[in-house]
């Protein structure tokens, strides 16, 4: 299962890394939408899959899964969740000041300013 | 009292909430920052204090009381607690020199919390003992920068704080990853207990590329060669102030996380990890002076000047033996101080001149000499002449890399300290000498220049005391040299 899921979050990578090096803004701010997803997996994946009741003592199971990696990933989360909202209210900012989505026309030129 | 340690991060954290429901008064909201700000400096001193006293030489508290590896633990060795304490010091002469500097169209939508926040996290992030806490603490202080950086909405800013906010989810998502694989390894997220499961099974291939993994997170964020390229641009759009702030603390908490990570966890295979890092420290030293001696924009000058202290600290750290240590230790507060100075005093230049251009400056010495001449004590200490601060921490590097037979890169540093020199004498040649523009009026700068000057002084005052300051700062390097006492202090109480 770990392995099926290594495959599913290096494509995820892949894909990521793809997306944050085009040109146009949204490409990439889906590009670290798909990043954080694969970080947030790799977590989940690397606290280990093993099987076992969901974190409750209600359940009363023999073991249950660790709860760690999901307290860490719910932080991770709400971090990326307001870090990505503030990046798209940057985003749309940008695009009505500037008025280009293509970040190869936001080039520095300091001598004008 | 053990709770004390923890003040750093409640007070600054405090004013901020407390400031947000004042934003449209700016007199009340510099009041209370202004007061707040002296407070914090007197709990930091506490705290250093405390530490200097302590019998293990740091001091511990577990949040909420669950003990040690299964809580969170706020630790304060003497490291840590130098750095709170300059970051509050820089914090509130920056606050200060906001008050004149920044505008009110800034000062109304939050500049004042948000600046408290930035020193939530960098204050959190010198004092956890816990990675994943400090991951949450990097993206205060990252979040509380995102903001400061693009506040006005200048095209500049907007355009610059994109690519800063990208490159930084970047890196974050890496910290992130680089946690999850540790974590699979070892179990744990205690920087004492991870410490010592490394040490445990001597640090196999793995653990070594998790070391790098952590190298390419803390360089993205502290701007080492080649993670340094956003650096330059993003520091040169935001208003003076937040350019110090910045400059003075943000990538000094990635070179602190080296230290913590390089010394604490990962130093069973140095000939591998701290070789990278020293050559790496090496390029990220001539690749600043190279950027610090192409530009005729003041800014840009300065900029490239925190990327030479990162690359010094970094071969500092890479040498470890006890000379290079303590060295590093010295010149990473001596730059805190002197690069928030230097920014706050090319403020100033660029305000009386209306330029931040060399070619259009000159003769600022006829109408502000004061001015002029402690720009001339902050460029020499930056250098590192003999009776001010940044001598003893670079002899101490050059001796620890004579004591490393690292012979190539103690010319580098000697000869880095040079270009420095002649760079920022180039600010001093160039915008105080030479003829003066003749429609230039004296403007008066009297309350931008005292925060600038308290900070020189201070820079002056800790290079004159190195006697003095000598025992906290080998108290430090005893802890980060034997890491088993850090380990101890904080698993087995």
């Amino acid at each position: 299962m770990e392995i099926l899921m290594a495959f599913v979050i290096g494509i995820l990578f892949t894909c990521a890394t793809y997306l944050m090096l085009s040109k146009s803004i949204l490409r990439i701010i889906i590009g670290t939408g798909l990043l954080s997803h694969g970080a947030h997996l790799l977590l989940l994946t690397m606290g280990g899959l093993k099987k076992g009741a969901v974190p409750l003592l209600t359940e009363e199971a023999a073991s249950y899964v660790d709860p760690l990696p999901q307290a860490l990933i719910l932080t991770a989360i709400v971090i990326s969740f307001g870090v990505t909202a503030f990046l798209l209210v940057l985003a749309y900012r940008a695009y009505q000041e500037l008025g280009t989505d293509d970040m190869e026309r936001l080039k520095g030129n300091d001598v004008n300013e | 009292m053990n709770n004390l340690i923890l003040m750093p991060v409640i007070w600054p954290l405090l004013t901020g909430i407390i400031l947000i429901f004042l934003v449209k008064q700016v007199r009340l909201q510099k009041i209370i920052s202004m007061l707040s700000s002296l407070i914090a400096i007197g709990i930091s001193v506490t705290v250093v204090y405390q530490v200097s006293q302590s019998g293990s030489g740091m001091l511990t508290l577990a949040v909420g009381s669950w003990q040690a590896p299964f809580g969170i633990i706020i630790v304060a060795d003497m490291l840590a607690s130098l750095l709170v304490l300059t970051t509050t010091v820089i914090g509130s002469a920056v606050l200060f020199y906001s008050f004149n500097a920044i505008g009110k169209e800034r000062e109304q939508f939050y500049y004042y919390p948000v600046l408290q926040f930035l020193l939530v996290g960098v204050n959190g992030a010198f004092l956890t003992g816990d990675i994943f806490n400090l991951f949450v603490f990097f993206e205060v202080m990252l979040m509380a920068s995102y903001v400061l950086l693009v506040l006005g909405g200048t095209k500049k800013q907007l355009r610059e704080s994109l690519k800063y906010v990208i490159v930084n989810v970047l890196a974050s998502a890496f910290f992130v990853i680089t946690v999850a694989y540790l974590y699979s390894i070892v179990g744990t997220l205690n920087m004492a207990q991870v410490g010592e499961r490394v040490a445990e099974v001597n640090q196999p291939g793995i653990l070594s590329v998790i070391a790098i993994s952590f190298l390419v997170v803390f360089g993205t964020k502290g701007a080492i060669f080649p993670l340094y390229f956003w650096l330059p641009g993003a520091y040169n759009a935001p208003p003076i102030p937040v350019m110090a702030l910045l400059g003075a603390l943000l990538t000094k908490v990635g070179i602190y996380s080296i230290f913590r990570t390089y010394t604490l966890i990962f130093y069973h295979d140095q000939s591998f990890t701290h070789t990278i890092l020293g050559v790496l420290g090496l390029l990220t030293i001539i690749v600043g002076i190279t950027g610090a001696l192409a530009y005729w924009d003041v800014k840009k000058i300065i900029i490239y000047n925190v990327v030479i202290a990162v690359g010094v600290i970094s071969f500092g750290i890479s040498l470890m033996n006890v000379p290079a240590l303590t060295g590093s230790i010295f010149y990473l507060i001596h730059d805190m101080l002197i690069k928030a100075a230097l920014f706050l005093l090319i403020g100033i230049m660029i305000k009386v001149s209306g330029t931040s251009d060399l070619r259009k400056m000159g003769g600022l010495i006829q109408l502000y000499p004061a001015i002029a001449w402690t720009f001339f004590i902050a460029a020499i200490s930056l250098a590192g002449i003999p009776p001010f601060s940044g001598f003893a921490g670079k002899l101490l590097i050059l001796r620890g890399a004579v004591e490393a037979e690292a012979y190539f890169g103690l010319a580098i540093i000697l000869l880095s300290s040079l270009m420095v020199l002649y760079s920022v004498f180039r600010i001093f040649m160039y915008g105080f000498w030479g003829k003066s523009n003749p429609s230039l009026s004296k403007v008066n700068v009297t309350k931008l220049f005292i925060p600038a000057v308290i900070l020189v002084v201070l820079s002056v005052l800790y290079g004159l005391g190195t006697e003095e300051i000598y025992p906290y700062i080998s108290q430090a390097v005893e802890i980060l040299l034997s890491p088993e006492i850090y380990i101890n202090a904080v698993l087995k109480e």
